[in-house]
């Protein structure tokens, strides 16, 4: 279905395994374990309450998980333990970086200063820490016209340039959506975490949104990994679906697998407990069937 | 031994006050989420109404009983105090309700420094002695017992059960729930929001003033600044005992009292506010919520 | 426009009646509200029992003019302000707004105006009346326009409610007046030293408590600055408590005293002996502070770290979600922002000569946040412009003697003084929430630069 060429024997970006989170007596996650292979849009979706934006929190350490393990390898093969990271960490070092379900936009800065404050820590260093910069010496200056530079790049894919001076908060949301993206893609990501990128969007922005993520993918090879309500975005533009109900994993593979297993069907139909097992049986006898 | 329960009588008498003083800053924070730091000159205007009072009745009826004095001084300061605050809430802070975070915060630091020099203005810079109300003390062994630390401590527990009656069993006190949580869906269940408000300011004013009124006839006395000490330690026992929680900010506040005496008692007493307030930071560094408060949550 | 003419007109049987109903009720609140405070007084006999004296006239004149300012008000002020609002409204879509000369180059004209500030006092009221007017004015407010500006890069900036700021600038005044005591160290050495010295202590404080979040973190800075006070009040083996700590080295030009002695200043210009010359030195010293303060914080927030600052104050969450130690950064804020109210501390010192833990109490803290806050947050300018309207316009309490002469040889215009500053603050937030100067500049742009309507941008949570 992916238009993109499905990589399918390419190697894991992310690796997680054996993840659970429990918020005191309820337990969120219970023993999930996934792959993101590298260069893939992977799309995480299941019913309301299912867990996905908790993944998400571990993955980005917003959330410390009660067990379990996630193992991000960079390109250069250098590996982290995700879990084990403070969260600014997990952007600066390991090069996660993420979007938020309600949009977390500096909303009195500027766009363009949203998109500098994403590059921080090269610009801190440039700055020699503060200090020299402060006395005008080192690479600051040129540094920072640098950074206007990848700003107005970042800028010009997410079509937001004659916006560019001013305040985030005026922005439509539509465009505060494509903001976000630009912004944490100018943290300079290995994988790109989205939760629900096309919530709220009519379906012109929704469109905008996926060119604009398939344009990411086919310039910097970022991976995706994206939280989806949207079935028709998920379906479109992913390589790879994970389906979760319940904080456990309920199907996993292609779109076209997930969306014909028995189980996903049940699950977003909203079938009762006990016709799971019929409507399993059913579709499974089709499936023999049909083989 | 006698000298611990001795101390820790004392203790609870100053954390019955600040208990009271308490309340008024946490139903505040609770319901509209400012810091009311004009609190503590409410309560101060609560002691000079009670003495003002005093010496009104003591002029024009020589022999009145005390208990009956006391009563009237009691009325008068919750009525005076309400009024003050209503007027406050009503002048100062509604206008600027749903507005920037700092702005109410600012106005009420402006409002506190303006009543303790308006006090300062009209009544004089001087401490305002009376002379003492009540004096009988009770000797229990070695511990004495005297009837202005009983008086204080079951008024305190006659208020905080008629006060807990109101707002937990009562349709103002749904109200004042209610408004808590979602001030819009509030007013859009039919809620008049800012009555209920107003009634808060005025319900922690009145308590404020039963505090100011006992502190007056604790020590005897009264003074324009006597607002800010107690203001700050009422307010860090809300903080303590968890800030938006009605019995956090009474158990902060005997917690602060207790701290108060005993540190007194068996340190130093130059050093007993700082061990307030160090206290106070550590207990928030190690739980930011107060024992008594809900934890936030941080949504992301 | 004459449309709401014809409206205020129509009504005005019933705009009338309503202001005289609202009018006797504020009457009789104001009744309520001040019968015991201002209608009786408290006074000592010679026995030193409390006595009270009625005040009725007194009374009568607080509940006239609360009735009838308050039915001026409905008759004839809201229907007014309601107009003009409508006309500003029409105005503002009409025209653009064009800068003036005057607004241009606003920043250029006040800094040579203060440049040229004692020269011109000196020539008018000459040496020695001068006195008044470079210290009490001139000083006093830039004491505070520099705490104000320093206090901004914690609050305006980075968005963390800090009450206990004056405790830094206690850290200031005594590092300078202990370390030129015991080891005699000068002003220009220990000037540098006393703001290291508060930007220690901003980390060491700052810590701990910068997990706490908004209001807590408030309460406890609070706590914090009362800690300090306190020990300086009790440790008085080395502070000397309430006491305070006297004859403190002044500041000199390099190396050039301002006494009396051959060497100093008036001998060795041949001038005639007298203390304004001192004052005018250290005029130009805080307004350079103050410059320094400026110079920095303008160019800080051209940096990462003011962008991060600005960043966590819109929200913490995203910026650590973009790789932001949000700890490091709220600590250089706290540090950066103790470090100037320790150069304001030294100066202080080196002014007064004199320091006691008296100087250091909470109002002074909340004085300066009001400042802060009433400029705008984040607003050099507007704090500037604040500083002057609250510390001046009190300072100018104190000269109006001829006050006197209206309400009697009683009348105290000082004791007035705070009572004004604490009804102004909650008048100024009334009327201006988000302060003199409400906008913010953006630190980079690629266009063009426009300023953004403090209705964006967020106060913080810290």
């Amino acid at each position: 279905m992916s238009p993109e060429t499905s990589s399918m024997n390419s190697d894991v970006i992310l690796k997680v395994e054996h993840l659970s989170m429990k918020f005191g007596g309820l337990m969120a996650i219970n023993d999930l374990s996934f792959d993101v292979r590298r260069g893939d849009i992977t799309a995480l979706i299941g019913p309301n309450g299912a867990g996905k934006t908790t993944v998400f929190n571990c993955i980005t350490g917003f959330y410390k998980p009660t067990m379990g393990m996630l193992t991000m390898t960079q390109k250069s093969g250098q590996q982290y333990l995700l879990e084990r990271l403070p969260d600014f960490e997990i952007t600066k070092t390991a090069k996660v970086a993420r979007t938020f379900q309600n949009i977390r936009l500096f909303s009195g800065l500027t766009v363009l200063e949203n998109l500098l404050v994403a590059q921080h820590n090269k610009l801190m260093k440039a700055s020699g820490y503060t200090v020299l910069g402060l006395v005008g010496i080192g690479p600051y200056k040129a540094e920072a016209q640098n950074a206007i530079e990848i700003a107005r790049h970042w800028l010009e894919m997410a079509d937001l340039v004659d916006r560019a001076d001013d305040p985030a908060g005026d922005l439509p949301y539509g465009a505060q959506r494509r903001l976000e993206i630009a912004r944490a893609m100018c943290t300079g990501p290995e994988l790109l975490c989205l939760d629900e990128p096309a919530a709220g969007l009519n379906p012109r922005e929704s469109a905008a949104l996926n060119a604009l993520l398939r344009n990411i993918r086919k310039e910097t090879g970022t991976s995706l990994l994206l939280i989806e309500h949207d079935m028709s975005v998920v379906m479109e533009i992913s390589d790879h679906v994970v389906v979760l109900e319940y904080g456990q994993k309920i199907s996993d593979g292609t779109p076209d697998e997930v969306k014909n297993d028995p189980k996903v069907i049940a699950a977003y139909l909203g079938v009762e407990d006990e016709e799971v097992e019929e409507v399993i049986s059913v579709v499974e006898g089709l499936q023999g069937g049909a083989n | 031994m006698e000298y611990f329960i001795q101390q820790l009588l004392n203790g609870l008498t100053l954390g019955s006050i600040y208990g009271l003083v308490a309340i008024g800053y946490t139903m505040v924070y609770g319901i509209i989420g400012m810091i009311n730091f004009a609190h503590g000159d409410i309560f101060m205007l609560g002691g000079f109404a009670a003495m003002i009072v005093f010496l009104i009745l003591t002029s024009l009826f020589a022999g009145i009983p005390v208990a009956l004095a006391l009563l009237i001084m009691l009325i008068v300061a919750m009525l005076m105090t309400g009024l003050w605050n209503w007027t406050i809430e009503r002048v100062a802070y509604r206008p600027l309700r749903g507005s920037f975070r700092l702005a109410p915060l600012i106005t009420a630091i402006g409002m506190s420094i303006a009543l303790s020099n308006f006090i300062q203005v009209t009544q004089g810079p001087r401490n305002k002695p009376i002379p003492p109300l009540v004096s009988s003390v009770y000797e229990i062994g070695a511990i004495s017992l005297s009837l202005k630390q009983i008086i204080i401590i079951v008024l305190t527990v006659v208020l905080l059960s008629i006060f807990w009656y109101i707002v937990n069993r009562t349709p103002l006190g749904r109200a004042q729930r209610a408004t808590q949580q979602d001030r819009k869906m509030a007013a859009l269940l039919g809620i008049d929001v800012d009555r209920t408000i107003s009634i808060t300011f005025i319900m922690g004013a009145a308590l404020a003033a039963v505090a100011g009124t006992m502190y007056l006839m604790y020590y005897g006395v009264v003074s324009f600044n006597d607002g800010f000490v107690p203001g700050v330690k009422a307010f860090t026992a809300a903080v303590l005992g968890g800030i938006g929680s009605l019995p956090g900010a009474v158990l902060g506040g005997i917690l602060i009292g207790l701290i108060e005496s005993l540190w007194s008692a068996y340190f130093t007493i130059d050093y007993k506010d700082v061990a307030t307030f160090g206290i106070l930071a550590f207990a928030l560094i190690f739980k930011p919520t107060g024992i008594l408060g809900r934890p936030e949550v941080e949504k992301v | 426009m004459a449309e709401t003419t014809i409206s205020t007109v129509k009504p005005e049987g019933n705009l009338v009646q309503r202001g005289l109903k609202e009018g006797l009720f504020a009457g009789a609140i104001s009744l309520g509200l001040f019968v015991l405070f201002v209608g009786l007084k408290t006074d000592q006999n010679m026995q030193n029992e409390l006595i009270l004296v009625p005040r009725w006239g007194l009374l009568a004149i607080f509940v006239i003019v609360a009735a009838v300012g308050r039915f001026l008000s409905i008759v004839f002020l809201q229907p007014w302000l309601a107009a003009r609002k409508a006309a500003k409204a029409e105005e503002v879509k009409a025209v653009t707004e064009e800068e003036g000369f005057f607004r241009k180059h606003f920043n250029k004209i006040a800094i040579a105006a203060l440049v040229l500030y004692p020269p011109i006092v000196l020539s008018l009221v000459g040496v020695q009346g001068s006195l008044k007017f470079v210290d009490n004015f001139g000083i006093q407010i830039l004491i505070y326009v520099m705490l104000a500006w320093g206090l901004n890069i914690v609050v305006g900036l980075a968005g963390l409610l800090d009450l206990g700021y004056v405790a830094f600038y206690a850290v200031g005044a005594y590092s300078y007046a202990l370390l030129s005591m015991h080891f005699g160290l000068s002003f220009w050495v220990l000037l540098p030293v006393a703001g290291i010295l508060a930007a220690l202590w901003g980390v060491i404080l700052g810590f701990p408590v910068l997990r706490l979040r908004g209001d807590y973190l408030a309460i406890v800075t609070l706590a914090f600055g009362e800690i300090i006070r306190l020990v300086l009040i009790n440790w008085t083996e080395v502070t000397k408590g309430t006491f305070g700590i006297s004859g403190i080295q002044k500041a000199t030009l390099f190396g050039i005293k301002f006494d009396a002695s051959p060497e100093g200043f008036a001998r060795m210009f041949g001038l005639p002996m007298s203390s304004a010359y001192y004052k005018i030195f250290l005029f130009y010293l805080i307004l350079a502070l103050c410059l320094l303060t400026a110079y920095v914080t303008i160019r800080l927030r051209r940096m990462p770290i003011g962008r991060a600052w600005e960043a966590l104050r819109e929200d913490e969450i995203a910026c650590r979600s973009l790789g932001i130690n949000t700890v490091t950064t709220k600590l250089t804020a706290f540090a950066t922002g103790a470090m100037f109210g320790g150069f304001a501390g030294s100066f202080f010192a080196a002014r007064q000569g004199f320091v006691s833990p008296e100087s250091f109490v909470f109002l002074e803290s909340a004085v300066i946040l009001a400042i802060v806050v009433l400029g705008g947050m984040g607003s050099l300018v507007g704090i500037a412009v604040a500083a002057v309207v609250m510390v001046g316009g009190t300072e100018l309490l104190r000269e109006m003697q001829f006050l006197k002469m209206i309400f009697g040889p009683d009348f105290t215009p000082e004791l007035y003084r705070m009572l004004i500053f604490g009804l102004a603050m909650v008048i100024v937030m009334i009327f201006k929430p988000r302060g003199f100067v409400g906008s913010r500049e953006p630190t980079a742009f690629l266009k063009e630069r426009r300023a953004i309507s403090g209705s964006f941008t967020k106060e913080g949570h810290g």
